[in-house]
């Protein structure tokens, strides 16, 4: 029999039909317009490839995309292996309840840490080689020939001897009946003529149309639509609403109070979102109402000296050595809570029945919403359909924490009928799971020839793994908190000592891109130009001389100097700054040529990048993926800040939380310098060395070190 | 009951004269191309062409465009092909999640049409639509292409 894919059910054909096909979970190549999914009687190779009569190949994607190009660089791991003609492939989404009935047959779904390609390259890789060797074998079993004097390119089977073929499409359903080989052998990397070449994104025709479904697009039948407003105090609860005042306005169905919000349910999402502002709510606003930043400012400054702290590393004795250095320096740091505002606010769609429960969601963790449903549901796993949608960002957003999920199955429960929970961009802006502030202090000793030979690092900030994970902490040590001064900390040191103390905010920290090297990178950057400047030395000879042994960090920081042109004058006004990062695996250097004015304005001229991630799948959205984590990284290092004021966060919409855009763009260069070898993440890594690179140029420019961000609340007027 | 114009086709609409246009685009019409961002005419996600201006749809309300020709990413280009900036999108593949783009093409067809060769200071100040994947500069490569196509 004919392995059926296992993707299309009732409900599915049903949503389809009632978006007049609207629903394109699938995608297609500009050249070849076809079905959002693979054809019901296409026979599944196995769980990623799907082989239509007609050759087109279906490559299944089970991760998110966001944005980082995944829809395409995933099948392009599967393709190579598979030998088919690239031309022919889409990409289409698992449900996360397919993946949950097959037992996991697409393995881990959730999306984040840079994960995606290296996480899953090796299973992808063998998936595709498993389904060429079953077409290859199917084909000789046609031919009656030995399947060693066969052949697969391009969708072709060739018989070597004889010279007859056959396509794919024509052997797939045999194929599907084979058993699948125990070891599929894989390609030497040097023989790869896909992967590593700068394809199309398979996602551009749709995107470039208004096409994709994100979660906010869904429409199914008899929807109504929910907003929300959550307390404005984190942790707070509604204590009464004063439903009257809304009656009488148009399309309100029902009020739905859940923990720590209340939601407003109409006909329309405009009619929900104008009840939800004129119903008056009184919260419970717990005992976090008066929390100030500068309350938060306070507890982490004693995370810099207290005695109770975590060693995450030492090596030699510092104390001693310090005792005996030429020159000490010390400094302090601080970095502010961060949101992730993605473009797409949070929403979520569900429909809860007695037999069933069926969300739609923009999620990085199809299979985290799923639970997410059935928690709140309080119904079994096996009864969810989980439908994942196209994401408008994720950052980090999306992953961890499903409370968008939780409250639309909520609502929807108590209603009965479809619903779509949307966010207002203030809802989202004042209830996202932050990027922790963090502050650090630094001690450093370097001996007469400006040598550094003893450094302490005291990192304080709130812990992302304590709040979401605590049953990964070790020993109550969260280790990701000191992200890039444990061994990703290279810098030939012999006394090093990195603490950690943890401090507890109410505010909810979550994991937004490149997460502590977010904070840490741009600190540890900073205080080695620090040393470099105390030790009267060039910030990138200084780093030179630091990694003299290490070869990998040497041959990415001179790739960037070498592109920026470090040794070459700049033009007039014009500052450079030099920044090293290694997170998920890879390295990262950027140079920051940029410019302040006398009123302090400061103008990012240019940006160097240079990045090794090991192997590159596809260059040209890797390359895609810098230039975003560049732009985020500035975005971030010139504006970003959630401050709190009475509990709540004082920032609501871009007026006030301010976002790049196209005039302050500087140019960027992106020298990818892959050594091969391994697989290292590309999606964050980028992120890190802007704030240092940028903090650094600005110092060579003005005098003034930048301790603290964002650029937008220091002072760097000259009048 | 609102009468409009979108995209070639008289529409008549049943929802409050004051409802912003973005909200009876998505939810009464079902044209989900145009997109929520900020609800304040800051991000540019829901940029449509109002008799060929480039207007942030959620600022607008629907009462305030009747009579008006208004075109959305779904009927920017009518005869089916790709209009010259979708084409330059994907020529420099622009687009990473996707989901500013919508606006962001309406914002710079717009802009061509008024200014065929635009500087890069035009540039600068007509579009400042907002992407959190920081696609301008792709953005910027793809209008100088449109401009040229």
């Amino acid at each position: 029999m004919t392995h059926m894919p296992q993707l299309s059910r009732r409900s599915f054909v049903a949503s389809v039909a009632a978006l007049g096909g609207g629903l394109a979970l699938g995608f297609h190549l500009p050249t070849g317009a076809g079905p959002a999914r693979a054809a019901a009687g296409a026979a599944e190779v196995n769980a990623w490839v799907v082989v239509q009569p007609d050759d087109a190949v279906v490559i299944r994607v089970a991760r998110s995309e966001m944005g980082q190009g995944i829809t395409t660089a995933l099948p392009m791991l599967v393709a190579e292996e598979l030998e088919c003609d690239w031309n022919k492939v889409r990409a289409e989404f698992p449900t996360a309840d397919e993946n949950l009935r097959r037992h996991r047959a697409w393995g881990d779904m959730s999306t984040g840490g840079s994960r995606s390609v290296r996480g899953s390259q090796e299973y992808l890789r063998k998936a595709g080689a498993a389904a060429r060797e079953m077409l290859v074998v199917a084909a000789a079993q046609r031919w009656n020939v030995p399947a060693a004097e066969c052949l697969a390119a391009k969708s072709i089977i060739t018989h070597k001897p004889s010279g007859r073929t056959l396509r794919f499409g024509e052997v797939a359903e045999a194929a599907a009946k084979l058993p699948p080989p125990a070891e599929p052998k894989l390609k030497d990397p040097k023989d790869w003529t896909l992967v590593g070449t700068p394809q199309k994104r398979l996602d551009a025709m749709d995107k470039v149309t208004g096409k994709p479904i994100f979660g906010i697009d869904v429409r199914v039948p008899n929807m109504l639509y929910a907003a929300i407003v959550q307390s404005p105090v984190f942790g707070g609860t509604p204590k009464s609403y004063d439903e009257a005042k809304i009656h009488g306005l148009k399309g309100i169905r029902q009020v739905v109070p859940l923990a720590n919000a209340v939601a407003v349910v109409a006909d329309s999402w405009w009619q929900a979102k104008q009840a939800v502002d004129a119903l008056p709510v009184t919260w419970d606003e717990g005992q976090n109402g008066k929390v100030s930043s500068a309350d938060i400012a306070e507890l982490l400054r004693g995370g810099l000296t207290t005695s109770e702290a975590a060693v995450v590393r030492k090596e030699g004795d510092v104390e001693a050595t310090l005792a005996t250095a030429a020159k000490h320096i010390e400094a302090e740091y601080a970095a502010p809570y961060l949101a992730h505002a993605t473009m797409e606010p949070m929403n979520c769609t569900a429909h809860v029945t007695p037999d069933r429960v069926e969300v739609w969601a923009p999620t990085q963790s199809g299979e985290g919403s799923l639970a997410a449903a059935a928690a709140a549901a309080e119904v079994p796993p096996e009864k969810v359909v989980m439908h994942k949608t196209m994401l408008g960002g994720g950052f980090g957003r999306r992953g961890a924490v499903q409370d968008f999920v939780h409250q639309a199955v909520l609502i929807a429960k108590a209603v009965g009928q479809p619903v779509k929970l949307l966010w207002t961009r203030e809802e989202d802006t004042r209830h996202d799971f932050y990027r922790p502030a963090a502050m650090v202090k630094f001690t450093a000793g370097l001996d007469a020839s400006g040598v550094p030979i003893a450094w302490r690092v005291r990192v304080t900030s709130p812990s992302i793994f304590a709040a979401l994970f605590p049953q990964r902490l070790v020993n109550g040590v969260d280790k990701f908190a000191a992200n890039g001064f444990t061994d990703e900390m290279a810098y030939e040191v012999p006394n090093v000592e990195i603490s950690y103390a943890m401090r507890t905010t109410h505010v909810p920290v979550g994991f937004w891109r490149s997460v502590n090297h977010s904070q840490n990178g741009f600190f540890r950057e900073c205080f080695v130009d620090e040393m470099a400047h105390a030790a009267g030395q060039d910030p990138y000879q200084f780093r030179r001389k630091l990694l003299s042994k290490d070869a990998t960090r040497l041959a990415v920081l001179d790739a960037a100097a070498k592109t920026a042109g470090w040794d070459k004058p700049l033009p007039q006004g014009v500052s450079r700054g030099i920044a090293l990062v290694e997170a998920y695996g890879s390295l990262c250097a950027q140079v920051v040529e940029a410019s302040v004015g006398d009123k302090g304005q400061i103008k990012v001229r240019r940006v160097v990048a240079a990045l090794d991630t090991g192997h590159v799948v596809n260059p040209a959205i890797l390359q895609s993926q810098v230039e975003s984590g560049i732009v985020y990284g500035l975005t971030a290092a010139l504006y970003g800040a959630i401050t709190i004021d009475n509990g709540r966060v004082s920032q609501g919409n871009f007026d006030d939380y301010q976002m790049l855009r196209m005039a302050e763009m500087p140019t960027i260069e992106t020298a990818l310098v892959p050594r091969g070898g391994f697989w290292g993440g590309g999606g964050e890594v980028a992120v890190p060395p802007l704030a240092p690179a940028l903090c650094n140029a600005i110092f060579a420019a003005t005098g003034k070190r930048i301790r603290s961000l964002p650029l937008k609340d220091q002072d760097l007027s000259r009048v | 009951m609102p009468h409009l114009t979108i995209n070639g086709h008289a529409q008549q609409v049943d929802v409050d004269p004051d409802t912003p246009l973005l909200w009876v685009l998505r939810d009464t019409l079902g044209l989900t191309g145009t997109r929520y961002g900020c609800g304040i005419a800051q991000c540019g996600a829901c940029t449509v062409h109002i008799n060929g201006v480039a207007t942030r749809s959620c600022s607008v309300p629907v009462s305030a465009v009747e009579g008006s020709a208004i075109t959305t990413i779904e009927g920017l280009s009518p005869n089916g092909d790709l209009h010259p900036v979708q084409r330059a999108w994907i020529a420099h593949d622009v687009p990473q999640c996707g989901y500013c783009q919508s606006g962001m093409i309406m914002a710079v067809a717009a802009l061509l049409k008024e200014k065929p060769q635009p500087t890069d200071a035009d540039v600068d100040a007509a579009i400042t639509n907002i992407c959190r994947c920081g696609t301008y500069a792709r953005i910027r490569a793809a209008i100088h292409t449109a401009a040229t196509a």
